[in-house]
């Protein structure tokens, strides 16, 4: 017989964890790749994580915070998930891992407008069609050099 | 706030909300002006006149009704008032408090530009003069608003130039809506009730009349730039955010709608 025993919540462990959560928009990263966790505090009556949302409006906020308290719930503990403004989210807190990621799935990092380049062939030879991308996170650009249209996350 | 498993661990502290006369009424306006001009731009959605635009506009009316939400959420610590929701849909048109230049009716593209290159200029310096706002929640916000809105500039003034320098129809049709908002162009900086109460804490760091000037003297190059006539002073200044028109009154029925048909209802 096996026995389901709660793994020991250190704030280590409790990162780890995180570490497995996807972005919903961006599945690609986890929250963690993101940069969007913002604190891990714990003691003896529960988990408290504060993330910081990537946007104002975010509409994917709600799946966050669920799908982090169901993550966290092998702890055996109280979970709260809380944002905060405290900080502001920038682009550049995607991790170098999360940056690869995007780029392989054909997102360009986060650079300044008129800095990014294609995920495809690495050309600098790029057009913004539209600062307005799917999510409220990303922008539309062409690639002249390889005639690709991609997405690049706004850098905010 | 997600609790999962029983009472959260622990409640967070949160700046003690400063009890400074004209902090609701700044908050109101603000977060009216990006709801109205959120919502009339979200009918846009599925009717643009190019597929990109059609996403951005909507991107762009998101971006705004996000905002505008997380305004009436500190205007609810403020006041008290339930949440963001019963704010922004449980008033009637009257008690609304956004700039008359948000009251015109959607009317064309050209319109739609003239209008958000009007408002997001403003915003920009409204928004710069609450930057060091001594209450921390709303600088933090600030700080955060000021970064998604330089993209709405940056698209807006792209469309601003193409109508201006296409000749023809385009130019035209710009002319005819900036000649329709000109009078209500400098609403957003209608002086507020509580003004100098505002000034004296360190929320606002400058009167709304000297904001008014700045933007009027970078929006009067960028105008020259284009060969567009100089925008005249407002009209009515008095009046310059209440007595909203049959336009309001309208997109309020509109946006009001379902959840008049079940208040109670969660989404």
């Amino acid at each position: 017989m096996v026995t389901q025993v709660a793994p020991e919540p250190t704030v280590e462990a409790v990162q780890r964890a995180l570490a497995e959560v996807p972005d919903p928009e961006l599945p690609v990263l986890s929250v963690v790749d993101l940069g969007i966790v913002h604190s891990v505090d714990l003691d003896a009556r529960g988990i408290w994580v504060t993330i910081l949302p990537t946007f104002v409006g975010c509409p994917a906020l709600d799946v966050i915070r669920a799908s982090i308290a169901d993550r966290l719930s092998e702890f055996g503990l109280p979970v709260q998930v809380d944002t905060t403004f405290e900080v502001p989210w920038t682009s550049d807190r995607i991790s170098p891992a999360g940056r690869r990621a995007l780029a392989a799935v054909g997102i360009a990092p986060p650079s300044e407008p008129d800095a990014v380049r294609c995920p495809f062939c690495a050309s600098a030879s790029v057009a913004m069609d539209s600062a307005f991308g799917p999510t409220q996170c990303r922008s539309l650009y062409y690639c002249r050099a390889c005639r690709q249209p991609f997405e690049a996350l706004k850098a905010v | 706030m997600t609790v999962a498993g029983g009472q959260p661990a622990r409640t967070r502290a949160t700046a003690p909300v400063p009890h400074v006369e004209g902090l609701d009424e700044l908050l109101r306006s603000m977060a009216d002006d990006e709801f109205v001009i959120g919502f009339s731009d979200s009918e846009w959605t599925g009717i643009a006149p190019l597929l990109e635009e059609d996403i951005a506009m909507s991107s762009l009316a998101q971006d705004e009704l996000g905002h505008a939400q997380a305004l009436y959420g500190l205007l609810a610590e403020v006041t008290g008032a339930a949440d963001a929701d019963t704010l922004a849909y449980d008033r009637e048109p009257a008690d609304y408090r956004h700039a008359r230049l948000l009251d015109h009716g959607r009317g064309d593209w050209a319109m739609t530009i003239a209008r958000r290159y009007l408002y997001e200029t403003s915003d920009a310096v409204r928004l710069a003069a609450l930057a060091q706002a001594s209450w921390r929640p709303l600088a933090e916000l600030v700080g955060k608003l000021v970064r998604e809105e330089r993209y709405h500039l940056m698209h807006v003034g792209l469309w601003l130039e193409r109508l201006a320098t296409t000749g023809g129809e385009p130019r035209d049709r710009l002319l005819a809506a900036l000649g329709m908002l000109g009078p209500d162009s400098g609403t957003v900086f209608t002086p507020l009730p509580g003004e100098a109460a505002l000034l004296e804490a360190g929320i606002l760091a400058r009167p709304m009349v000297e904001l008014e000037r700045d933007w009027r003297v970078g929006v009067a190059a960028r105008f020259e730039g284009l060969r567009l006539p100089g925008l005249p002073p407002t009209q009515d200044p008095a009046r310059g955010r209440t007595d909203h028109g049959a336009a309001f009154v309208w997109l309020h029925g509109e946006f009001t709608m379902v959840r008049r048909s079940d208040p109670a209802a969660t989404w």
